[in-house]
């Protein structure tokens, strides 16, 4: 894993590479939505650069966000408050659903039954 | 075309440095908060793609380009993305110009090379002369085709 390369590496690679994701991979995901013919090299650059300005932009507003800062770490349920909260990071809310006890969802779904009912 | 679903994941190893990188030291990531973000950058592509696919649709254009991507950014509210994307599209140019300028200037080296010593034999061997040069000629044609080839292959990547 990165931990065991020496600093040293990381270094030289982050001057000499301005991207470390795949382009290769980013190009099979973009091509996989069907009305996209072709894409030139800068498109596939820029986006693939993008990915992970987000990858680091999402993982720094949830932990920033959630309760992360006391326990020091980072979890599903602070990426989802993030996603339900954060108006740019809505369109994740369909992959990063919040997870709720059954108990509360039968509690829920009693109360809109009954909502139902009033009227 | 993707063969299986997770084609379309990005690699695991290389997600977990970015988001340690992106934290303070020391702070630990679920493996469920891991995965679920190397699914969200996927989505980020898809929905990315399609926003830029929009931009290239109107303006009748059939290749997705830099200014659709950025167009794209700002569209989704990523306003934010789209200064260091600049920057790191100018470096990354640089870059390509960079290798083009280093393997003209090998090849210039290479024939000045042959030149030279082209000039030393041909004192020697005033009969072989012709056929030699014949032969230089069709190697330098080859390499020059290769070269083109592999610009091409640099500029656009369609299919």
């Amino acid at each position: 894993m990165s931990q065991n390369n020496p600093p040293k590496d990381q270094q030289t690679s982050s001057h000499k590479k301005t991207i470390s994701l795949p382009i290769s991979r980013v190009r099979l995901i973009m091509k996989s939505s069907p009305d996209v013919s072709s894409i030139n090299q800068d498109a596939l650059f820029l986006t693939t650069k993008a990915t992970e300005l987000f990858v680091q932009h999402l993982a720094r507003s949830s932990f920033l966000n959630g309760s992360g800062r006391e326990t020091n770490s980072l979890s599903y349920s602070d990426l989802a408050s993030t996603a339900e909260e954060t108006e740019t990071f809505h369109f994740l809310t369909d992959i990063l659903p919040k997870k709720i006890l059954a108990r509360d969802y039968l509690k829920s779904l009693e109360e809109m039954q009954e909502e139902d009912a009033d009227f | 075309m993707a063969e299986r679903p997770e084609d379309l994941n990005l690699p695991n190893a290389v997600i977990t440095r970015i988001i340690k990188e992106a934290l303070p030291d020391g702070v630990n990531v679920s493996k469920e908060a891991r995965r679920a973000i190397s699914q969200a950058a996927s989505v980020f592509v898809l929905y990315a793609t399609s926003c830029a696919n929009n931009f290239a649709m109107k303006a009748k254009r059939k290749t997705l380009n830099a200014g659709d991507v950025l167009a794209a950014m700002e569209e989704m509210e990523f306003e934010r993305f789209l200064e260091p994307l600049r920057e790191a599209l100018e470096v990354y140019k640089k870059g390509q110009k960079g290798k083009k300028e280093v393997s003209e200037q090998r090849r210039r080296d290479k024939e000045e090379k042959k030149a030279g010593s082209e000039r030393d034999k041909s004192r020697e061997e005033e009969e072989e002369e012709e056929d030699e040069e014949e032969d230089e000629r069709m190697e330098e044609e080859a390499e020059a085709e290769n070269e083109a080839a592999a610009a091409d292959e640099d500029e656009e990547v369609d299919n």
